[in-house]
């Protein structure tokens, strides 16, 4: 299986709106071993001056990794998942994400690069909240990237 | 008990932490995210595929460091940036009905560098499991007034 290498500055357009719970949010903070009062108790996030329960920093894996699928399940792209392991990640947070936002996650593919017989692929994530589902009045949240290593045979 | 800006100085040391690491806890961690990878949970697949065994999630070993930074932030929103590369696995040995852990995973962080303009602190973690450093480039940006 090869990669294909017109995957380069190919987008995904955003698909499902993500729903942040409040349990999510909880959920996800005692995964990743946070304690910080600001992910559990909805008076102290207001205290901080926020809305809501404010979510960890890497919580946006959760959206990235699913705007991610899209390319790995992609068939054209011919990425076999059992070969790929994640080789680095960041996460720009345009403002924090909170309990109560509805958000959406645009793909974008900015990087192929051949490296022995796999390929390191890099991705962008925009996710932006809106308030209708629609992409009218959408702002910008956080902006991830992400590089994958897919392994070649023998690697 | 938020850092003041003017109070911070390049190299000081924001503190440290030591992340015991189980089982359980990737399947948690696999639930919470949604990363269902069975190198992160099945023996078998994991060394099938050349690991020496089950090994953390990547973003479980970042999420569970980056914790040092918003506690030391005094809000996890000020964490305005966060990366890192991973360039070691951490391999969980299953150590389940014993009070020992299957991992140990080591946190320290320091300042890397100040932005008086943006008013924007670097903390460079270091993060180390059995003697080896499992992130390289492991940087938060934390906004300080």
């Amino acid at each position: 299986m090869t990669i294909n290498p017109d995957l380069q500055g190919r987008s995904y357009p955003a698909a499902e709106v993500y729903d942040v719970g409040r349990e999510k949010i909880r959920e996800f903070a005692r995964a990743v071993k946070a304690t910080h009062p600001a992910h559990f108790d909805v008076e102290a996030a207001k205290a901080l001056g926020h809305r809501d329960l404010v979510a960890p920093p890497t919580f946006a894996i959760i959206i990235a990794q699913r705007a991610d699928a899209q390319l790995i399940e992609d068939p054209e792209a011919g990425i076999d998942f059992s070969r790929v392991v994640h080789a680095d990640q960041r996460f720009i947070h345009h403002r924090p994400i909170i309990a109560g936002d509805r958000l959406v996650a645009e793909l974008h593919v900015d990087g192929v690069r051949a490296m022995g017989g796999g390929a390191m692929i890099t991705t962008r994530a925009e996710i932006f909240a809106v308030s209708d589902g629609s992409s009218e009045g959408r702002e910008p949240v956080t902006t991830t990237t992400s590089s994958i290593l897919v392994r070649g045979e023998g690697q | 008990m938020s850092p003041t800006f003017n109070e911070l100085t390049a190299g000081q040391n924001i503190g440290s932490r030591t992340i015991e690491v189980t089982r359980t806890d990737l399947v948690k961690y696999a639930g919470a995210s949604g990363d269902f990878n069975p190198i992160h949970w099945n023996e078998a697949f994991a060394t099938g595929v050349g690991l020496p065994g089950v090994i953390a999630h990547g973003m479980f070993t970042m999420g569970a460091a980056v914790q040092l930074v918003s506690d030391w932030a005094g809000d996890p929103a000020a964490v305005v940036d966060c990366q890192t590369r991973f360039t070691k696995p951490v391999p969980v040995t299953d150590t389940t009905g014993s009070p020992e852990p299957g991992a140990t995973i080591e946190v320290s962080g320091a300042i890397g560098k100040l932005d008086a303009d943006a008013g924007t602190a670097r903390i460079d973690l270091t993060v180390v499991s059995a003697g080896q450093k499992v992130l390289m480039k492991a940087q938060a940006v934390v906004r300080v007034s």
